[in-house]
This record gives structure tokens, C-alpha cells and sequence, in this order.
């Protein structure tokens, strides 16, 4: 039997150059799906194969990666991910957003703002923002070319109708560059300001659909909405009971049977450092207190 | 008191550990070997080949093995492996004609040149479970003979030297083969990605669209008019030796439907093809395969599309196994943010619903 | 000033067609077909099913290629343009914007799953209305225009009759204001009072709005109630045109004479 031998970072030097082509013209064209070869990775399609492929073309040995999912460092794709990389690449890993040159993230966007020659590599299921409007990839990419984003609109309008608000709470669709609407991946709506005018370049990978799209730093970002229903934010009603921090997202943790709750950051990190610099919560105990599980 | 989890590395490394003794199991059982997986369960080899586009029984029973017995979890395996592997160039191809029959049979017509044989089928058993295969069956030897060295011309070939069936559509000979592992999808596509697709594409969906067409969405009265199997030779032209080189034999199924005849204002009418091609003995998906090919050439054929075999997009989008459950799947990640927007927002909502619930107004009347 | 543009453009034709003609094969769906229609004129095109007049339709409004012959349209901007000049985004533009087309059956114009406030104010958003105030309240205006109830502008036209969503399609065409609205069959399968009451509303906002239309219908009554000239079609051909009273009061052809005399008395 042959053994495989495997190139840094798994991929072969020609898909990562076609690849990088992808990316090059995805930066070129910002919110616009690039069409790309994804390869068969060692991760199931979904589980994060765009972001994969993205990461591996761009990382080099140099680079210092972080990989959240839900804004966590710890949670089981994340980690195995970074493991991935670890292996096939032998980078140096962090879990400091501030630290990192690449980050690769699922659902979320980091609290920490991010600072030029950072790398955001969002993973994406779906990246065809009107695919549950119009399923036919034929007639979205249409749509596209000639800019008629009317079907999107009339989504919106229809959930003011209906709820009295915009009923999209996470993929919430973008303009980016003023020109393509473009799905965020399913960052909570929370997320969405971050992306405008962001120092750092911002990747999108879908595998499994086979597109790349970039955001170039410092380009406009605008939510879809109407004049007189503006995009407005999600707000929480209180802080992080760990850290006491008022301007992140927050997970919610049931504590007991009778549905106590909890909130506290998404972004473990941030969390983190907020506690390692003195801010307390109601809840915190000793911040560092490890308990495993399985 | 609430504190972080932490350990995910740790539970993951600890999970795969058990989920490798759960697969070796019961340890006075003698463990599986490659080579019982390869002949003895040969068809389930057979399939990982032909989805995971691999040929090799050796890889393909391990992945069998690695897989526990889950075959598109195998079929994952493989096309891992093959997203690794040095590209040389591509065969000449392969002449299905000259295929060392071990099966060949057709319901066109009662009897071909070269004859119908059945070889070795399930067909017309009796589906009766036997027990004797339970403890330690030995069959016995089939009777040997030489191989009468007649001439097994394809049905088609016989239909299309009257004319009673449309050529096989042909490409132009310039124009370079499509690559689905190489190049993206791109709607409309042609037959050489349609084919490849359906090649690729996994056993039990195409079986319920071809099952489909039979039922009436988008019937294109089929009758099978050659099923063979066996070996034929693969060939690799050598630029430096300027000739064809034989790489060696494999084993494949090819199917070849006769379909609903047609014509047009300035041709003749005749019959259709539909087109299935797998490694090993797969009727099941070579015959699904070829209704499927068939019902996505609606579109060249000026039928109207209709029923979801017909529809490129959505065969096409949906047939590859590997792609639907790494999606279908994936459902087990991790979705709590994406869940807390949603549970905000519901929240929000129903607290809008329960403030204005008191100026409910009386129900509007459906009629004009 | 917009008067004196008005008038000018009401002296040159909105569309014109030259020698259409459609084949499949060898069976000519479609022969020969000229004319030419001035804006605010509505033309309807009578025939029985097989005559062609879908497929003239189909070829006049851009749907279909014809294999012979050319349309013209005006653009907003007075040029007179070939269709098969228009690139795909020129066209797709028209159709929403200057152009309506009612289809015979309401739920192949409208998406049904959706309110009708949100069908007839796509055409505004695609357009660029960003404000949802006065999306709904043009939505609305439209809705009180075509005779629907406005409570209903949420509800989604599933839950309307089919002389209601006939209405809704109508106003979802009529609400950016085009100039030339395309009608197939409007009233085909709706109730006999259900259609007069449409074709009375038809009538008034065509002659309201100064719309051009080309009508298809095999109904005489409904090209004697809403159009000013009538052609007729037999096997893909036009065997008589002229004004519609004339024509209806005063048939030439055999053909022509036939279809009259076979209208039922009301």
C-alpha cells in the first residue's frame, strides 16, 4: 500500500494556487462569489472544509493561528481544526485574538478589534444570500450580475409586515462595497457592524457549495434595511456575569432544572483577558478553575 | 457556581479511543481481514470503488473496515485519499466492446450474438435466508470449460447500424473532458460533468430518481438493451513510447437503456440512450444510473422539464453522498449563538404578540 | 413642458413589428405579422386557440425569439430600439419597469406565498424605494385602485379569489407606471360578472393612465369593451385588422364573420 505524504498544510501546491487565484479575485470583487474546485478534505463537507481550504492556501510558516468556533477556542470543531493544522503545517497556535496573524472562525466574529495584517477566515454553509428566495443557482447568479436585489427587499419587507421587524437574527444579508449583497455566515446580526471598514482582510470559504468572497480591509459594509426600520443591533439585557462586560455577545447557560440562567461571553478570549485585567461579574469566581468533562 | 468547560481536546482524544475498541469489538472474535473484505463481501468493495471514483479493492476494503461497515463513511475515505494522489493524465478510453464478458445479458431481444449470460447473479434466487451460510459453507466448484471466443457486439451497436437508435452523442473531439474534482459545477452543465456526476453519485438516491421516472415523473419508456460486466483493459498513452500502454484490466458494469424514440421536423425518429457505467458488478446503480443520464438529457431533447429527475440542478446539487452528509450532518456542530439570536429574537416577538393580543381585532372576512 | 414631450411622443409609435414570424420545424406557429401600436392605443389580438396569438405575444413582449422579422420599442429616452438589440439586463429592466404583463392565470404573476402589499411593491424596491412607509402606502394606494380591500395588504394571495388576485396582478404590473402593458387571456377562466366588473376596472386605468396594452383574447366581447383596434388571427396568419367597432360591427372575412356570429347574446 502507498503511504500518503502530505504537503505543509495539506494541500498540494497547485489546488493552493488555484486556490490563492480565488481568493485574488474574490479580493478584486468584493461580496462576490468566486467559483472554486474545493477538494475532498479529511473533515466532512459542513464541518468547515471552505475555511480549511482557505486557511491552508494562505498560511505559511510563519503565521500564528487561532480557530473559534461560537467564539470559542475550546469547543470540538475548533479544536479539532486547530489540530489539523497543527499537524499538517506545525504553526504556532494561539488562542489570544490580539496574538494571532490568521484566525479562523465559525458563527462568530471576534470582541477584540482586529488590526491590519490579520486574516479573518469565516467558514460558510451556505453562501447564496438569496438561495432560500430563489433555490436555482442558474436565476441567484443572475440576479447577481444585474443587481437586482429586489427579491431580497421584498424578504424584509414582508417580515415588517409580519412581525412588526426584520426577522433575521444570524446571516443577515450585507451590501458590501456598494455593490453585492453578500451572507455574513451565520454570525449572529450582533456581528455585523464589525465587518465595515475593518482593518484586517476578511476571507469567506464554502466548501462544499465550492465559492470563495472577500472583503478587502477597509471597505463599506452596509445591513440591508429600510430607511425608516434601520439595522439596529442586538442587545442584551445585561452583561457577562464572569467578566461584567456590556458590549459583547453573550452565551446562555442554563444552570438548574428550574431554568436558571446565565450569561457570559461568546468569545472565551475576550472573557478571558477582560478577567486577567481585574473586571469582575456578578458570577466570577477564580477565573482559571478548570473542570473537564468526558 | 458556574464554571468555564474546559477539556474539549481531551474528551475528543478519549472518544475516538472507545470508538476504535467499539470497532474491533469483542475481542475473542477473530478480527476481519482485508482479503475476507475484498472477496466476500465484494459488491460493498465494489460500491466504495465506484462512489469514492477510486480503483483499488485493497484501499477500498480497509476504508470498509476503517468505516465499520458504513459505506459512505467509507466512500469518505477514499476520496480523501484521491484528493492526494499525483494526476498523470487521463486513459484512452475504455472499449467496452472488447470486455472479457463474465455477464452480458439484454431484454431487447431473446437472443445476441455472443448469447445472453446470466453469470453470477442474485437474479431469480429465491430470497430465502440461509443458515447454512451462517457455519462455514463451502460451495461447490462451478464446472469449467473453454470460453466459446464468439464476438459480443453491443446491442446498441446492432440497433445503430440501422440507424434504430440515435448515435451515442458525441462531443467535439477538441473540446477537453470536463473534471468535477478539478473544476466547480457550473449549471447548465453538459453530459461529460452530468456523467461524472451520476458516476460519483450515490446509489440509493439515483435509484429513487430512476424508480421515479418509471412511476410517471418524467417517463421515458426504458427497456434495457445491453447489461454487461467483466474486464477490460485500460490504457494510458505514453508520450515517450508513442504508443498506447496497457496499465491493466478492471472490472466494470455497463448499462445501456433504450429510451422513448423521438424525431424532429428535418430527422427520423428512433430510439434513445441512456447511459451507466460503474467499477465492479453494481447493476442496481449502472441501470439507475442510465435512466437518470436519460432523464437529464431532457433538456437537449426539447422535453419539457417537469418532474425532479429531469431537473439538472437538483439531481446534480443532491447526488454526491460525501457532500449531503457532511451537510446533513454537520447539523450536530455547535449552533448555540446562531440559537440565541433566534431565541432573542422569539422572545421579542412574543412579547410584541402578548402586548398587542389585547387589541385583537375581529376576524377578516375570506371571501370577496 | 411634459405635455408638449407627451404630445410629441403621442405622434410616434411605441412599438412597431416587422415581418414576425415563428417556426418550429416545419409547422409556422406565427407568419408575417406588422403593425404598429401608438402609445395609449389598446390592440387586441383575436383568435381561436392554434392561431398564434400567444406566440405572437410571447414574441412581441421578448419572451420568445422569432425566427423572422424585428420588434421596435421606444425607450423612455425616445430611441427606437430593436429587441434583439437589448442586451439581457436592458430587457429584464424593461419588463419590470416599463412594461406589465398579465398573464391568464394570476398564480403564474404573482408569488403567491407572499402578502400583496409585498407583490406589488417589488417592482418599487427593485427599483430602489428604500423607505417601507411609503412602500406600503403606494402598495396601498394600488390596492384601493384595482378595488381590493386594503385590510387585505397583508394577507397573501393564496386567500384571495381569482377575480381579487387577477386585480392583484394587475396592480403589482400597473405600479411603476408603464407604458405598455401586454395582457394574455385576463379574463380566461373567471366568472362571467366576476370578468365584466375586471374589464370595467381595465378599462378605466387604461384609458386613466394613457397605458398602450396589446390585448390576446378569443373572447370578441372582451376586444369590443377594451381595445381601439382588433387584428385576427387564422393558422399563424392575420386575416383581418381595423378599428374595433368596424370590424365587430362589419366583418370582411368569412372567418372573421364566423367568430362574430358565434357570440352568444348576453
Amino acid at each position: 500500500m502507498n503511504a500518503p505524504a502530505y504537503n505543509f498544510a495539506y494541500l498540494d501546491e497547485q489546488t493552493k494556487r488555484m486556490i490563492r487565484r480565488a481568493i485574488l479575485k474574490a479580493v478584486a470583487i468584493p461580496g462576490y462569489q468566486v467559483p472554486f474546485a474545493s477538494r475532498e478534505m479529511p473533515m466532512p463537507y459542513g464541518w468547515g472544509t471552505g475555511g480549511v481550504q482557505v486557511t491552508a492556501a494562505i498560511l505559511g510558516p510563519d503565521d500564528v493561528l487561532k480557530v473559534i468556533d461560537q467564539g470559542s477556542d475550546d469547543t470540538t470543531n475548533a479544536i479539532s481544526i486547530r489540530k489539523f493544522f497543527a499537524k499538517t503545517a506545525g504553526v504556532a497556535t494561539t488562542t489570544a485574538t490580539t496574538e494571532a496573524t490568521v484566525i479562523q472562525t465559525r458563527h462568530r466574529i471576534p470582541e477584540a478589534p482586529l488590526h491590519a495584517g490579520q486574516v479573518l477566515v469565516y467558514q460558510v454553509p451556505i453562501p447564496e444570500p438569496l438561495r432560500f428566495l430563489e433555490p436555482r443557482e442558474t436565476e441567484t447568479r443572475r440576479m447577481h450580475a444585474l443587481a437586482e436585489y429586489g427579491l431580497m427587499h421584498v424578504k424584509l419587507y414582508e417580515d415588517i409586515a409580519r412581525f412588526g421587524h426584520i426577522a433575521t437574527s444570524y446571516a443577515y444579508p450585507v451590501k458590501v462595497n456598494a455593490r453585492y449583497v453578500m451572507d455574513p455566515s451565520p454570525t449572529p446580526k450582533f456581528d455585523n457592524p464589525k465587518m465595515g471598514n475593518c482593518p484586517a482582510l476578511q476571507l469567506f470559504g464554502a466548501g462544499r457549495e465550492k465559492r470563495i468572497y472577500a472583503i478587502p480591509p477597509h471597505t463599506t459594509v452596509v445591513s440591508l434595511d429600510f430607511e425608516d426600520h434601520p439595522f439596529t443591533p442586538y442587545r442584551f439585557d445585561a452583561p457577562c456575569a464572569l467578566c461584567g462586560a456590556g458590549d459583547a455577545y453573550l452565551d446562555e447557560i442554563v444552570t438548574d432544572d428550574n431554568g436558571s440562567r446565565m450569561f457570559v461571553c461568546s468569545d472565551t478570549d475576550y472573557c478571558e483577558s477582560r478577567q486577567a485585567a481585574g473586571h469582575r461579574g456578578s458570577e466570577s469566581a477564580a477565573p482559571h478553575k478548570e473542570r473537564a468533562h468526558g | 457556581m458556574y464554571v468555564a468547560v474546559k477539556g474539549g481536546e481531551r474528551a475528543i482524544e478519549n472518544a475516538h479511543r472507545l470508538m476504535a475498541h467499539e470497532r474491533r469489538g469483542d475481542r475473542d472474535v477473530p478480527e476481519v481481514s482485508l482479503a475476507q473484505i475484498s472477496e466476500q463481501l465484494a459488491l460493498a468493495v465494489d460500491r466504495v470503488m465506484s462512489e469514492g471514483s477510486l480503483y483499488d479493492r485493497e484501499l477500498a476494503a480497509l476504508a470498509v473496515k476503517q468505516a465499520r461497515g458504513d459505506l459512505i463513511e467509507a466512500i469518505f475515505l477514499v476520496r480523501a485519499f484521491r484528493a492526494t494522489l499525483p494526476r498523470f493524465g487521463a486513459s484512452e478510453p475504455v472499449d467496452t466492446g472488447r470486455m472479457r464478458v463474465a455477464r452480458r445479458i439484454s431484454s431487447t431481444f431473446k437472443d445476441i450474438p455472443g448469447g445472453q449470460i446470466l453469470g453470477p447473479t442474485f437474479d431469480y434466487t429465491h430470497r430465502l435466508l440461509d443458515p447454512q451460510l451462517g457455519e462455514g459453507f463451502l460451495p461447490e466448484q462451478p464446472a469449467r470449460s473453454e470460453a466459446a471466443d464468439a464476438a459480443t457486439p453491443r446491442v446498441t451497436d446492432i440497433l445503430g447500424r440501422d440507424g434504430l437508435i440515435e448515435p451515442s452523442p458525441q462531443q467535439d473531439a477538441d473540446t477537453p473532458v470536463g473534471d468535477l474534482t478539478r473544476e466547480p459545477l457550473n449549471f447548465p452543465a453538459e453530459r461529460d460533468l452530468r456523467l461524472q456526476n451520476l458516476a460519483r453519485a450515490d446509489e440509493g438516491f439515483l435509484l429513487a430518481m430512476g424508480y421515479s421516472t418509471q412511476r410517471g415523473y418524467g417517463r421515458n419508456h426504458p427497456f434495457a438493451g445491453e447489461i454487461r460486466f467483466g474486464e477490460v483493459e485500460v490504457e494510458f498513452f505514453a508520450e515517450d513510447a508513442g504508443f498506447a500502454v496497457p496499465l491493466g484490466a478492471i472490472a466494470l458494469t455497463e448499462c445501456q437503456m433504450v429510451n422513448q424514440f423521438k424525431g424532429s421536423a428535418t430527422e427520423p425518429p428512433c430510439f434513445t440512450r441512456g447511459y451507466g457505467l460503474a467499477f465492479g458488478q453494481s447493476e442496481r446503480k449502472t441501470m439507475s444510473m442510465a435512466l437518470v443520464d436519460r432523464s437529464l438529457r431532457a433538456r437537449e431533447l426539447g422535453e419539457e422539464v417537469l418532474a425532479p429527475a429531469q431537473d439538472e440542478e437538483f439531481v446534480m446539487s443532491h447526488s454526491d453522498n460525501v457532500q449531503a452528509t457532511g451537510f446533513v450532518e454537520h447539523l450536530k456542530l455547535p449552533h448555540y449563538v446562531d440559537f440565541q439570536s433566534e431565541l432573542g429574537l422569539l422572545r421579542k416577538l412574543r412579547k410584541e404578540f402578548a402586548e398587542s393580543a389585547d387589541r385583537a381585532e375581529p376576524l377578516q372576512e375570506a371571501a370577496e | 413642458m411634459a405635455d408638449v414631450q407627451r404630445e410629441t411622443q403621442c405622434d410616434q409609435p411605441l412599438l412597431v413589428a416587422e415581418g414576425l414570424s415563428k417556426s418550429y420545424g416545419r409547422l409556422a406557429a406565427c407568419r408575417d405579422v406588422s403593425f404598429t401600436l401608438y402609445p395609449g392605443e389598446v390592440l387586441a389580438i383575436v383568435g381561436e386557440s392554434g392561431s398564434g396569438k400567444t406566440t405572437l405575444l410571447q414574441m412581441l413582449s421578448a419572451q420568445l425569439a422569432s425566427s423572422a422579422g424585428h420588434v421596435s420599442y421606444r425607450m423612455r429616452d425616445g430611441v427606437l430600439r430593436d429587441l434583439n438589440s437589448l442586451g439581457e439586463a436592458e430587457r429584464r429592466f424593461l419588463f419590470r419597469t416599463d412594461w406589465g404583463y398579465v398573464r391568464q392565470d394570476p398564480a403564474q404573476g404573482l408569488r403567491m406565498a407572499f402578502s400583496a402589499g409585498a407583490n406589488v411593491g417589488e417592482r418599487l424596491m427593485a427599483v430602489g424605494w428604500s423607505h417601507y412607509g411609503r412602500i406600503r402606502d403606494a402598495a396601498s394606494s394600488w390596492l384601493e385602485r384595482v378595488e381590493i380591500d386594503t385590510a387585505r395588504i397583508d394577507d397573501a394571495p393564496r386567500t384571495y379569489s381569482g377575480g381579487m388576485r387577477q386585480r392583484l396582478q394587475i396592480a403589482r404590473n400597473l405600479v411603476t407606471e408603464p407604458r405598455l402593458v401586454f395582457m394574455d387571456e385576463p379574463t380566461g377562466g373567471l366568472d362571467v360578472s366576476v370578468q365584466a366588473r375586471l374589464l370595467d376596472l381595465m378599462r378605466n386605468l387604461v384609458s386613466e393612465l394613457g397605458l398602450a396594452a396589446i390585448v390576446v383574447t378569443h373572447d370578441l366581447a372582451v376586444a369590443r369593451l377594451l381595445s381601439h383596434r382588433v387584428m385576427v388571427m387564422k393558422g399563424g396568419e392575420v386575416i383581418e385588422t381595423g378599428l374595433t367597432d368596424q370590424v365587430l360591427d362589419d366583418p370582411h372575412e368569412p372567418y372573421t364573420q364566423l367568430l362574430v356570429s358565434s357570440i352568444l347574446p348576453p
